[in-house]
């Protein structure tokens, strides 16, 4: 449900609130977040390219709070990666120890080489959790490259086209925009016969689309009025080098920061659909959503933990992305530079 | 008694993770009732904190102020918040440089005028309203009734300083300071607006602060001027003298830049060289030492002390401009 | 100013009429063709049939199309699949459900949410304002529905002060009005149904608050920050005005354009928090009801309603957005 991915994210201190006022043609609601989106991509208009880049990167080493943000997405990548090192069972293994404790009202919690105790179905969960880390990884990343994929796609052809082809597309992408992300998410599962992860990763992703297409087209836009670029025409740069080679890497920045925020609305949104019943169905899988999601309001009552810990690891890693994907807003947006 | 006697006034800015900044660095200068009075210099200089130091405006965190503002006898700087509140406005008026930012966006002139007459002078909205347009009339608004209902993007430029001197002279102050009031407009409304200034301190005998950057602003409505550099005064002259015979050799030099209409053809343009960033701390020597033709060493050797000249005025200098220049 | 209205109006007739052709074209494409899908589990030959001709569906295409548009103009949307009740009465039951739990939620949010981020941006960087930051970053990491059922256990369960769910407490007289219980309550002075009423309404009120509090907060604070900056609030110091005029006249006036975008904004993403909230608190609006119809089977006569108010709802929010802006914001009424 949550409204992220740069539309309701701290704006910068100096970010003008004002700006998107009368809703020329579109409303001012959807003004707000393209005003927004359109002044990160504004940043990338800035020469410089890869020294711009460490230069960001040197600032961001200064901020505690990305720091912080950082240091929880690489332990999170971490785990996902080495999770079969870190976990100490298997995580769809049911064992007889377990499983003896099971009653219709009682699930055994920790105890002797089993952590967390167990799961409904006589797993472990401490492993599951872990294990979980890995399949969280993978519906947030996809979900987020899915949407970055098509999203950077519309917004350079409407960007590099500009005139009716960018109307057309732009009008599109309002209304998406004009949507709330749940909504969008819950309609296009509605729309598909039968759910799977992937109806999920790609129901997530679309929220995303219209995000990226608007930052990628105005970064696109603001570059073409940039000094560098019009320097590299007067050079007699080809037209397909420019955009190639100068204004898509620049444009790269912004959706950085903008696929971090992304990645936290993606895995919150996996979950949401899960706990609403129209997620993965195959709910053996671990993944921190489905276990939240599921098992974890269906056995509240009786075992909380089942979710407590999903959540918690949810909550740190969305938090862990949305602090390091704030600070590189900040970082990149030029006001700030000067 | 001076109306204000600035007296040592020191700002020094201690923003966290940066090196103290002194702005205002000693500062001594007083105004007479009527008078008008100039701080002249580059930005930088330190002309704008001294004048926000005095209102009370500068920030309530991140610098220090010392010294003492006596306005008719009471120090300024020791009064309580809403006390200088009060003074604000009613005894003292401001005007800034940029006249479309200076005025809020979402209210009418009418009620941005009138709400000073009822905060200070207790009159009720109609009331006010009424004066505010008769304000709005004595500083040349043409069709004053209209612009009251009017909103600050709706009016020209010139037409917004106007406004805004209104505000500041709502209440009869005393003492008016205006801070580079001319710089964001264009030429010939600037003309306007420093005469209008002019006008309207001479006949309410308010006394005027005039900041500026512009010797021709100076030269034309000054009475004494105070040039400033990197935070210090280093030059006090009646205006007569400052032009005629500029003793400091950063006064003298910015005279000499001011291109002349009689100078000879292929004469280059005199500048002063250097920057402003090319300066030394006044604690090792004359900050303009870096800058200056006349340097000699005792010019390294601490910052200068300001002496009283011969002609009333007060000069900072160790090796003064003495020839006269060129009228 | 009026031209804007009309023409607003006017896309909202024309958006709207675009969206029915695309539902009556999804209705038709979809697998088993129209008439099965409305029908579902009951259908039969016979009722197929009835159906097919009553509906038009034996038709050439436009009259269809004709008929669908008639069929809508009219109000008859059908009969749910899932309860057979008409339509038009399942969603009349549970629309002021959901504005009851959305408008609660809206009122926490913004009476909350204002103060605090003024707050917040005049004690910058000091322990108010950085407890407040860090408390909104993580209302916007939280899944809602975990908080909803945090606050339930806690609350509910072991602390029993709120009602576990539902809008109000079985065995309770309580006549129907409005469907908004409280007001309900209110209107037919049956006081303590309104007070039962309102004493449900507060946990998922509270839940369903979380999200768009933190993004009112953000952008106040911001907002806040950003004037408390600009050249005409010192201004307003130098003439030497109360704290308390600046604060109202000069500082929040402009500082609340934004935010009240935002608030606008916020509807759209309360209906999608509702979804979820209402499911944890079994509050039986809207939100329950979209859940309702997708799981299992799809239940395509109330979702083609849903749809269509949805969009309604969307579409004049927006609007009303735009013409509240177009009041505070005296820069756009003036061209």
């Amino acid at each position: 449900m949550s409204e992220q991915g740069g539309n309701v994210s701290e704006p910068n201190t100096q970010d003008t609130g004002t700006s998107g006022m009368s809703g020329r043609g579109v409303t001012a609601l959807a003004e707000r977040k393209k005003a927004r989106l359109d002044e990160l991509a504004r940043a990338s208009a800035e020469p410089g390219g890869v020294s711009m880049f460490r230069d960001i990167v040197r600032r961001l080493s200064r901020n505690p709070v990305a720091v912080t943000g950082a240091v929880i997405v690489g332990l999170f990548v971490l785990v996902a990666i080495f999770a079969p090192l870190i976990a100490p069972h298997d995580p769809n293994q049911r064992f007889d120890q377990l499983l003896d404790g099971l009653t219709a009202d009682t699930i055994p919690g920790s105890q002797d080489g089993f952590v967390l105790g167990s799961d409904p179905l006589g797993r472990d969960f401490a492993s599951r959790l872990v294990y979980g880390a890995r399949q969280t990884l993978l519906v947030g990343v996809l979900a987020t490259l899915i949407g970055l994929a098509f999203g950077v796609v519309i917004g350079a052809i409407a960007g590099a086209f500009g005139g009716w082809v960018d109307v057309v597309l732009m009008r599109l992408t309002d209304v998406m925009l004009a949507l709330p992300g749940l909504l969008l998410a819950i309609t296009l599962v509605a729309l598909a016969s039968r759910s799977s992860q992937w109806t999920v990763i790609f129901a997530v992703s679309i929220v995303s689309v219209p995000i990226f297409a608007r930052l990628l087209r105005g970064a696109m836009l603001a570059q073409r009025e940039s000094d560098h670029v019009l320097a590299a025409r007067a050079l007699g740069v080809k037209e397909r080098a420019i955009v190639l080679r100068h204004m898509l890497p620049n444009s790269l920045t912004p959706v950085i920061a903008q696929a971090t925020l992304t990645f936290a609305v993606a895995i919150l949104e996996a979950a949401a659909l899960s706990f609403l019943g129209l997620g993965d169905p195959d709910i053996n899988r671990a993944e921190w959503g489905l276990m939240l999601g599921v098992d974890g309001q269906r056995y509240f009552e009786i075992r909380p933990e089942l979710a407590y810990f999903p959540a918690l690891a949810i909550i740190i890693v969305a938090l862990g992305f949305t602090l390091l994907g704030e600070a590189m807003r900040e970082a990149i947006d030029p006001k700030n530079r000067r | 008694m001076s109306l204000l006697d600035v007296r040592d006034l020191g700002v020094v800015f201690n923003r966290r993770g940066e090196r103290p900044f002194t702005a205002v660095d000693k500062v001594s200068f007083s105004v007479e009732p009527g008078q008008t009075v100039g701080l002249v210099g580059e930005s930088g200089c330190g002309k704008s904190v001294t004048s926000l130091a005095i209102m009370g405006l500068l920030p309530k965190r991140g610098n220090t102020v010392s010294g003492e503002v006596l306005f008719e006898g009471t120090d300024l700087l020791k009064l309580r918040a809403n006390d200088m509140r009060d003074r604000r406005g009613r005894e003292i008026g401001m005007i800034f440089q940029d006249p479309l930012s200076s005025l809020n966006p979402v209210l009418p002139i009418g009620l941005q005028v009138a709400e000073v007459l009822e905060r200070h002078q207790g009159r009720d909205r109609k009331q006010a309203l009424r004066e505010a347009r008769d304000l709005l009339d004595s500083v040349g608004i043409p069709d004053p009734d209209r612009r009251l209902s009017e909103y600050p993007h709706q009016i020209s430029g010139g037409m917004r300083q106007r406004a805004l001197i209104a505000i500041a002279l709502a209440c009869k102050p005393r003492l008016l300071i205006a801070d580079e009031p001319t710089t964001a407009l264009d030429v010939t409304i600037q003309a306007q607006i420093l005469t209008l200034l002019k006008e309207l301190v001479d006949s309410s005998g308010t006394a005027l602060i005039m900041i500026t950057h512009d010797l021709g602003v100076v030269a034309g409505l000054c009475d004494t001027v105070n040039v400033l550099y990197g935070g210090k005064i280093v030059e006090t002259a009646a205006r007569h003298e400052l032009f005629a015979r500029p003793r400091h050799p950063y006064t003298h030099g910015l005279l000499s830049s001011v291109p002349r209409l009689d100078s000879l053809r292929g004469e280059r343009l005199h500048a002063i060289r250097g920057s402003v960033s090319d300066n030394i701390p006044w604690t090792e020597g004359c900050a303009f030492a870096p800058r200056c033709d006349r340097v000699v060493d005792s010019c390294l050797d601490g910052a200068p002390a300001l002496e009283p000249t011969a002609v009333g005025g007060r000069l900072r200098c160790n090796n003064p401009v003495l020839e006269e220049v060129a009228a | 100013m009026l031209r804007v209205i009309v023409r607003r109006l006017l896309q909202l007739v024309v958006t709207l009429i675009a969206l029915t052709a695309l539902i009556f074209i999804w209705l038709r494409n979809l697998p088993g063709g129209p008439v099965d899908a409305l029908l579902g589990e009951r259908a039969t030959p016979e009722r197929r049939e009835l159906l097919t001709k009553a509906l038009g569906y034996d038709q050439p295409i436009l009259v269809q199309y004709g008929k669908f548009m008639q069929r809508m103009l009219t109000g008859d949307f059908g009969n749910s699949i899932r309860t057979g009740d008409s339509v038009v009465e399942v969603l009349g039951r549970s629309f002021p459900a959901t504005v009851e739990l959305a408008l609660a939620a809206m009122i926490i949010a913004v009476g909350l949410g204002i103060p605090l981020g003024y707050l917040a941006a005049r004690h910058r960087g000091r322990t108010l304002d950085n407890l407040t930051v860090g408390g909104t970053l993580l209302g916007i990491s939280i899944p809602i529905f975990f908080l909803g059922y945090l606050l339930k256990d806690v609350f509910t369960q072991n602390i029993h002060w709120f009602p576990p769910s539902g809008r109000i407490s079985t065995g309770l007289d309580n006549t129907n009005v409005t469907g908004f219980f409280v007001l309900d309550g209110l209107l037919t002075r049956e006081f303590d149904a309104s007070a039962d009423a309102l004493w449900h309404l507060i946990l998922p009120a509270v839940t369903l608050a979380t999200i768009p509090l933190a993004v009112i907060v953000r952008i106040t604070r911001a907002s806040v920050l950003d004037v408390l900056n600009e050249d005409f609030i010192r201004t307003a110091e130098a003439k030497g005005l109360r704290h308390r005029t600046i604060r109202g006249r000069h500082v929040l006036r402009n500082a609340l354009l934004p935010v009240v975008t935002t608030i606008g904004l916020q509807t759209g993403a309360l209906l999608a928090g509702a979804v979820l909230t209402e499911k944890v608190y079994n509050w039986g609006g809207l939100g329950t009801l979209i859940t309702d119809s997708i799981t299992g089977s799809r239940d395509y006569p109330v979702l083609q309603a849903l749809i269509l108010v949805a969009a309604l709802v969307f579409i004049v929010v927006n609007l009303l957005v735009d013409l509240s802006y177009a009041v505070i914001d005296p820069r756009v009424r003036v061209r």
